[in-house]
């Protein structure tokens, strides 16, 4: 329908406009997930930005014709002004997806989202069972209250996503998992498989589950999939596979500043949640226009297309499919984030990923083990 | 009645969660739904724009007939593409 994406080989061609907006409007938590993809040193970043300063970013990206917007963190229920901002965003014309732990919601706020004009609420789970949820989320009573919550989502009739991290410690669980979603309503099941950025990436030797747990996941997964489809049930699981166990990346966003536009809490904005990491400039929106900042700044123009691609990728007949994978993963294990993700096994850094692998076959740390993402120890971590 | 008729007098109504809007930055309709988004044809955007939860198929295929009378074949391309719809879960048919 649109004639841009496939004729962009060596020129640099406009970008098209942002189609998705992240809005992190914390990284503030109850919960401590040992996987969290927020920053390490969350604890050091900047203010946050005021409702006035995210309703003008709300308008902008919408300008721009951003349409769906995850409202995400941290916990973004810790935002007293969450309601105020999906007004505003309903009123923009956004499609409204509210990503949380489904801590600190409760009847009446939920009723006053869906007033305002909330449409989907995504709620993550850790664990089928309670007392591995409640450990892995750092916190007593979370699963119950998880459940209740989910509940009250459905029976206000609002679309509903469960969203389970996927790790060695749950995996094989993955059974009672899908069926307590499904006993749950969901409308979807992101079965996400453990990405190693941030706290998961501290993590990795205690997180990362073994082929043979994969494979049957995968195989459980796929059972469930035909007895769905048996019975017309509307209910979409979604299994993201882990890239380590992969042998060539993930089309990370679909490409650097290509669809995805993500604002951390204190106003950066960035091509991707995990990118701030990078040794890159990233622009703010107290400081830039987004118009300014998706199309013309140094930091989101700097792996579009393709011209910025060494080799392998350079000359790879499957860029234009993986873009090269993720600029993240590739700074996080060579060091470089213009090198080509090293989960490809033509990247010369791929012994990286096979070693993981290796590690997590013979050495997995036990779950009690996991640092867990809280307050402290990112202090901690920014004061290195 | 034959099955075809029965397929005419259904009620398409998008699914809730499921949003359908014009979108002027990509110039062209949209559904939207949890986490996700289908850019539609122009066909799929002027059968989608009709489907209100009250107009029946046979209304929608009238209504397309009127507004493009040099087309061929709309109802059975409405009705490909309710069927289509329905399999994806984006709409019911009452």
């Amino acid at each position: 329908m649109n004639a841009s994406g496939s004729s962009c080989a060596e020129s640099a061609v406009a970008p098209g406009p942002p189609l998705w907006l992240l809005a992190e409007l914390t990284y503030r938590c109850p919960l401590q997930c040992p996987y969290c993809s927020n920053p390490l040193d969350f604890a050091g970043q900047g203010e946050e930005l005021s409702t006035a300063q995210w309703i003008e970013a709300l308008r902008q990206a919408r300008e721009l014709g951003a349409a769906q917007l995850g409202f995400s963190g941290g916990e973004p229920l810790l935002r007293r002004d969450l309601v105020e901002l999906i007004r505003a965003a309903h009123e923009l014309g956004y499609y409204t997806n509210l990503i949380t732990s489904g801590i600190g919601l409760g009847e009446a706020r939920l009723n006053a989202f869906v007033a305002a004009g909330l449409d989907h609420v995504q709620i993550s789970l850790q664990a089928a069972d309670e007392a591995l949820n409640d450990r892995l989320a750092g916190s007593r009573r979370a699963f119950a209250r998880k459940l209740a919550m989910a509940r009250a989502v459905k029976a206000r009739g609002l679309p509903m996503v469960l969203n389970v991290v996927v790790h060695r410690h749950n995996i094989d669980d993955i059974d009672r998992i899908i069926e307590l979603c499904l006993e749950l309503e969901a409308d979807a099941v992101e079965l996400a498989t453990c990405q190693f950025y941030g706290w998961a990436r501290l993590n990795r030797a205690g997180l990362l589950p073994s082929r043979e747990q994969l494979t049957r996941a995968e195989r459980i997964t796929g059972e469930w999939r035909a007895k769905l489809a048996a019975r017309r049930h509307p209910c979409r699981l979604i299994f993201v596979v882990p890239d380590y166990h992969e042998e060539r990346p993930k089309a990370c966003l679909h490409g650097w500043g290509s669809l995805f536009l993500a604002i951390a809490p204190d106003g950066t904005a960035l091509p991707c949640h995990s990118a701030r990491q990078l040794p890159l400039e990233f622009p703010n929106v107290r400081e830039h226009g987004l118009k300014h900042i998706w199309y013309d700044s140094p930091a989101f123009n700097r792996y579009r297309g393709f011209d910025w691609m060494p080799e392998p990728c350079r000359s790879c007949a499957e860029r234009e499919r993986d873009f090269g994978g993720c600029r993240c993963q590739a700074f996080l294990l060579s060091g470089d984030a213009g090198n080509a993700d090293p989960v490809c096994s033509k990247s010369p850094y791929h012994d990286k990923i096979l070693a993981a692998r290796r590690e997590a076959e013979r050495s997995p740390s036990a779950a009690d083990r996991l640092i867990l993402r809280n307050a402290r120890t990112s202090r901690l971590i920014a004061r290195g | 009645m034959s099955a075809h008729d029965e397929r005419l007098d259904r009620v398409p109504a998008l699914r809730r969660g499921f949003r359908f809007q014009w979108e002027p930055a990509q110039g062209c309709h949209v559904l939207l739904y949890p986490e996700g988004m289908v850019r539609l044809n122009d066909s799929a955007g002027a059968i989608l724009e009709r489907v209100d939860g009250r107009r029946s198929v046979a209304a929608i295929v009238d209504e397309l007939a009127r507004r493009f009378p040099e087309a061929a074949g709309i109802e059975a391309d409405v009705l490909e593409f309710l069927e289509v719809a329905r399999e994806r879960f984006w709409i019911e048919l009452r």
